[in-house]
């Protein structure tokens, strides 16, 4: 849950990424890194293995302004995609405010982001919450790639309840600051509403 | 929700960086600071500005986080003090009334001993303010009271932020 400070008039939120491994969770995190003002951003901090698969999580603290008086700060993670990593990844959901589901566009990664979504569901009902209920939005990334899926198909499959959208290309930065733009919107609507 | 939202008011806030600014004075230690099991940030003092609190803070919660994992695993409920040991620097860690993390920086003019000791009489002090501090964010949602600054911020505000 976020946390609110009045007494250093602060608010802190969590978003989460999320997805199967080598759909470009740490990539997003690293262009949202490379292209914000260095007195917007902490330091990144990646916990990864010596072949730069996340091992625990990727951080990445952001101050984006002021809404009424107000410092407003993102903490944005990753989780570690890989299948057998699962135990790590409950953890990292531990507090979430929005999810970011980054799903592989490629045709043979389409069960990898099925197995995820489920994955994220299921994990997020352990800690008390509700995909449906919470800031939530998709990206379909790597839509440069040749042997994608068409976004239809990928809507069918990954987006049933047509949560906001986006069509990716996190190496080259494409979409990318969509993806955050949307659920750090969603989240502040929430918070509007007191929830 | 499974845990309710953490707010801080400025009468608790004075109090709890009371606490934590005595125990750095008792305790001989460098840096002393405060942070909530979701890895936020919530206070600190001593020779803060040497460090990167944010991502400490951080990188504290992971750690609170798998540690926790691994003691549910062996049949434990948490493990509620972890201590790291460097050349120069130790960390004491510890869980304070269930929900925040009390992160303890000292080096050989105190003792894992002293910081022990005082970390115990500061973590009940914290405790009650903690406590207080849930009972007054669950009155004041009873009682409707509103002085949630988001609850009127229009769209035009969220936007600003992204300009």
């Amino acid at each position: 849950m976020s946390f609110i400070n009045y007494a250093s008039r602060e608010i802190n939120c969590k978003i989460v990424y999320y997805g199967p491994g080598l759909c470009g969770k740490t990539t997003n995190l690293q262009f949202v890194y490379q292209k914000t003002a260095p007195d917007a951003k902490g330091k990144m901090i990646s916990l990864a293995t010596e072949t730069e698969r996340t091992l625990f999580f990727d951080f990445l603290p952001l101050a984006l302004g002021e809404i009424r008086g107000f410092k407003t700060r993102f903490h944005l993670y990753t989780v570690p995609g890989q299948v057998f990593y699962d135990a790590s990844r409950k953890l990292i959901l531990k507090g979430v405010d929005g999810v970011v589901f980054v799903a592989d566009s490629q045709e043979e990664r389409m069960d990898a982001n099925i197995e995820s979504l489920e994955n994220l569901r299921i994990n997020l009902e352990e800690q008390g919450y509700d995909l449906d209920k919470i800031p939530y939005v998709v990206q379909y990334n790597k839509r440069d790639l040749p042997n994608v899926v068409s976004v239809e198909e990928l809507r069918r499959e990954l987006n049933p309840t047509d949560v906001p959208e986006f069509e990716a290309c996190a190496s080259t930065g494409e979409g990318v600051f969509e993806t955050l733009k949307a659920v750090a919107k969603l989240i502040l609507v929430d918070l509007k509403k007191g929830k | 929700m499974s845990n309710p939202q953490m707010v801080m008011y400025d009468e608790e806030f004075k109090q709890i960086n009371a606490v934590i600014e005595k125990l750095l004075r008792e305790a001989n230690s460098k840096v002393i600071f405060l942070v909530d099991k979701n890895g936020q940030l919530i206070s600190g003092v001593g020779d803060i500005e040497q460090f990167d609190t944010t991502s400490l803070a951080s990188l504290t919660a992971g750690n609170i986080a798998a540690t926790g994992g691994m003691a549910k695993l062996i049949g434990e409920k948490e493990f509620s003090i972890l201590f790291h040991e460097g050349e120069k620097d130790n960390l004491h860690i510890s869980i304070v009334g269930g929900r925040v993390i009390l992160v303890v920086l000292f080096d050989n003019r105190s003792s894992l001993g002293l910081v022990r000791l005082r970390v115990k009489k500061a973590s009940d002090e914290l405790t009650t303010i903690f406590n207080r501090l849930l009972e007054k964010a669950e009155e004041k949602e009873k009682s409707g009271e509103t002085d949630f600054p988001f609850a009127e911020i229009t769209d035009d505000d969220i936007d600003n932020l992204f300009s």
